[in-house]
Parts: C-alpha cells; sequence; structure tokens
C-alpha cells in the first residue's frame, strides 16, 4: 500500500463509523521501490491530497525525511518539491502491517501490499 | 489518410490524381522534404516488384525531396481494395485510393496486450481490444487517476495505463488479488505461478511505475474518502454468469466469536444487478471530477 492510496482510504464501511479518517498505521515492514517520476502526476494530485494526512502518515512509518509540512506555492514549477512528493506518495510502500480506524480501533491487515478493507458479516 | 483521389480503375486514378487541386499537394514536394510511396492491397497478396511497378507510375507526381523508407517526411499511400471473399480474389481492385498518410493506428498494441501471453489472467479477463477501446471511450491521458472497482486481474487496468493512466483497483475476492485463486489456463495444473498478480501484468507491460494499488474491499460500501476525485472509471462489473454477483453478508443474525475470528472468511449474499449498477452510478457521481467518465459494460438477455 502507497501512501497515495492511503491518504484517500476510509473505514466509513463500519457501522456506526462516520468518517473513519485518517486511518492509523501500524507498519511491520516498509519497501522503498524507486520508481519513474511523472511531474504532470504529481502536481495534478497534489490539490486531491488532505496533506497533513500525508505527512503524519509519512511521519509515522519514520518516512516523512525533509517533507514540508505544507504544499509550497507555485509547486508546478517546483521540481525538487515534487521530487519529494513523489517519493512519500508512490515510493513507500507498506508491504506488512495494518490499517487502524481511528474511531473504533477496527484493525484492517495489509499482506504483500495489499489492504484487506472487508468486514466479517456480523459487522454489517 | 488525407485522401486525394479515389477511383474503380488504375487509370481513372491517375486521372483524379492529376486532377486533384496542385496547391494543396505542393506543400509536400518540397525538395527538403524526403517522402517515400507505399502500396497495400487488401485481400491480395502481391510481390515487391508488382508494387515498384506501381509506385514508378506515379512518377508524374513533381515530388523533389530525396526518397527515405525508413520514417521519412511524407508518406504517400497506394490502397487497393480486393473485397473480403479471400477464395475469390478478383483481378483487379474494386476500389483504388491514394493520398497522403498522417498518423499510424495503434492496432498492433491489441498483439501487445494479447491474453495469451499475459502473466496473470482470470475466467473473465477482458479481451484487450476491448479493454482498450474502453480506456480510449473513458479519455484516460497522462497522469490521469483511473479506478477498477470491480478490478479482477487488472485487464482494464493494463489498457488504461497503455494511455498514462495511474491505476487503483479494488476486488471482493482475495483470493484474486494474491493471485491463489485456481489457474484458467489448461497448461497450469494446479498452482498459479508465484508471482501472479495486477502489479506483475502492470510490470510485464513496462508499466509499474503507473501501478498505485489494489484492495480487497466489498464494493456496496463506501470505501474512499467523499472529497476523493477520479479521473476516470473504468469497469466491468460481475453479471451474475461467469462471475458471481455478490457482497459480504449474512442471512442469519449471529456473532462470530474470537476463537474464530482468526482466518475468518466472511460469508456473502447475493448483490442484485440491479443494486450493482445504482451503487456503481451514484459512486461515479460522487466521486468523478467533472466531465470525468464511467465506462463499463451493462449485460442485455435476448
Amino acid at each position: 500500500m502507497k501512501l497515495l492510496t492511503h491518504n484517500m482510504l476510509t473505514s466509513k464501511c463500519l457501522k456506526g463509523v462516520n468518517v473513519g479518517y485518517p486511518l492509523g498505521i501500524v507498519a511491520k515492514d516498509v519497501k522503498v521501490l524507486e520508481t519513474e517520476f511523472n511531474s504532470e502526476f504529481v502536481s495534478r494530485i497534489i490539490p486531491k491530497l488532505d496533506w497533513d494526512t500525508l505527512w503524519n502518515a509519512a511521519d509515522s512509518i519514520g518516512h516523512a525525511g525533509d517533507l514540508p509540512r505544507a504544499v509550497c506555492d507555485d509547486y508546478e514549477n517546483d521540481v525538487e518539491f515534487l521530487k519529494k512528493v513523489h517519493h512519500v506518495l508512490v515510493e513507500v510502500e507498506v508491504i506488512e502491517g495494518e490499517l487502524v480506524c481511528p474511531e473504533s480501533g477496527r484493525k484492517f491487515s495489509i499482506n504483500k501490499g495489499i489492504p484487506n478493507m472487508l468486514l466479517n458479516e456480523d459487522e454489517l | 489518410m488525407e485522401l486525394w483521389a479515389q477511383a474503380k480503375t488504375e487509370e481513372e486514378l491517375h486521372k483524379n490524381v492529376r486532377s486533384y487541386p496542385m496547391e494543396l499537394m505542393k506543400p509536400y514536394f518540397k525538395p527538403d522534404l524526403s517522402f517515400k510511396i507505399s502500396v497495400e492491397t487488401f485481400c491480395n497478396r502481391q510481390s515487391q516488384a508488382e508494387k515498384v511497378t506501381k509506385i514508378e507510375s506515379f512518377s508524374y507526381l513533381p515530388l523533389e525531396g530525396p526518397v527515405k523508407l525508413n520514417d521519412p517526411d511524407v508518406c504517400l499511400q497506394l490502397l487497393e481494395y480486393y473485397g473480403l471473399d479471400s477464395n475469390h480474389i478478383p483481378e483487379k481492385p474494386y476500389n483504388l485510393f491514394f493520398g497522403r498518410w498522417i498518423a499510424d493506428g495503434q492496432r498492433d498494441v491489441i498483439t501487445k496486450l494479447s491474453l495469451k501471453t499475459r502473466k496473470f489472467i482470470g475466467n473473465t479477463s477482458m479481451d484487450p481490444q476491448l479493454s482498450l477501446y474502453m480506456a480510449n471511450q473513458a479519455l484516460v491521458r497522462n497522469g490521469d487517476l483511473v479506478l477498477d472497482p470491480f478490478v479482477g486481474t487488472g485487464s482494464l487496468l493494463v489498457a488504461a495505463s497503455h494511455f498514462g493512466g495511474y491505476v487503483l483497483g479494488s476486488d471482493i475476492d482475495f483470493l484474486m488479488l494474491h493471485g491463489k485463486t485456481r489457474p484458467t489456463r489448461i497448461q497450469q495444473k494446479k498452482h498459479r505461478d508465484k508471482d501472479e498478480s495486477v502489479r506483475s501484468n502492470m510490470q510485464q507491460y513496462g508499466k509499474d511505475n503507473q501501478y498505485l494499488d489494489v484492495i480487497v474491499a466489498d464494493a456496496s460500501l463506501p470505501l474512499w474518502r467523499p472529497s476523493f476525485k477520479l479521473d476516470c472509471i473504468i469497469t466491468d462489473p460481475p453479471y451474475g454468469i461467469r462471475e458471481a454477483t455478490e457482497r459480504i453478508g449474512s442471512t442469519k443474525n449471529y456473532q462470530i466469536s474470537d476463537h474464530h475470528l482468526v482466518g475468518h472468511i466472511p460469508s456473502k449474499v447475493e448483490y442484485g444487478l440491479q443494486q450493482i449498477y445504482q451503487d456503481l452510478f451514484q459512486f461515479a457521481a460522487q466521486h468523478l471530477k467533472m466531465g470525468g467518465r464511467l465506462v463499463c459494460w451493462i449485460p442485455v438477455v435476448r
């Protein structure tokens, strides 16, 4: 699971959970895989992000690095900044671990990089 | 192709080419523009010598640039149409066309994405040609965020990534996303390869950097935060024929004990087709950007 995905995921599927965001991360295995940088993609995704959630998530798994606490102005033309965002968004990946619902504490496991957000039939 | 002339016979074609306004052809006949003339015979095979004769029959065109067969500036094309019946090929073509070739199509991508050579496929993997049509209809562009909420083996995401999409998928089938379902290839007896996954498909076509994530999730329940906006949704929901229409649930009322919780596989109930589409349209209305498109199939029983 990449942090980009984490930025969009909720546990709203649970009964009685209204927001379910942001999910906590318990990371047991984190991998960093270098991937090709595409400035168009990164600059278009930035307005869609919840920046605080991204920073906190990266920090909680020890990969915030030198990611700024806030989005800088004129980020479309700041390649250095875009590359930092690219790294945190799509290069850092939680392979094994858990996602935790902020309201109910329900845990969702992540195996082989794939989060399992399925509920059991008695949770519906 | 920019059509300059068409005719039923060769003589007529040349006559029509000659009567095509010179000021429209002239810009392509400059001395600094390299050119080539190609011949395509639809539903007929011809030797190179025959083709050369045909090319030379255009020698009256005042082409001034050098001939260049590989990647020329100007490409002129003669198309001969011999009908559709390969068992009864006529001696002379039914129709002839001549003009300037503007761009190649992308039909070769269909072969490149063939399911026969793809790493990870399942019972209901979508045909590459149809997948490419869908991605095209969805207007997938470089850097777009594309989601398939019934992702399966990711055949639609492969096509979306071809047009530059960054792809996300979700599916209720845990075993499918982990590449643990029964193999569908006849030569694979019992087990799939260990590294079969949506991701390995993306890797196979060199689109690893556009793979974001796949998530095991029930499409009937909310998963994403409400403000999450997608550029395109491309999907092929289950119809209940080859792929079951299911959601998590139970008709009975009970509590799973802690003892049974570890490794529990949730039970499923029928997820009506009408409900699937209603949920899908609602989801698209909420999560697509303005002008973004949902492309999906709807089964019709006749």
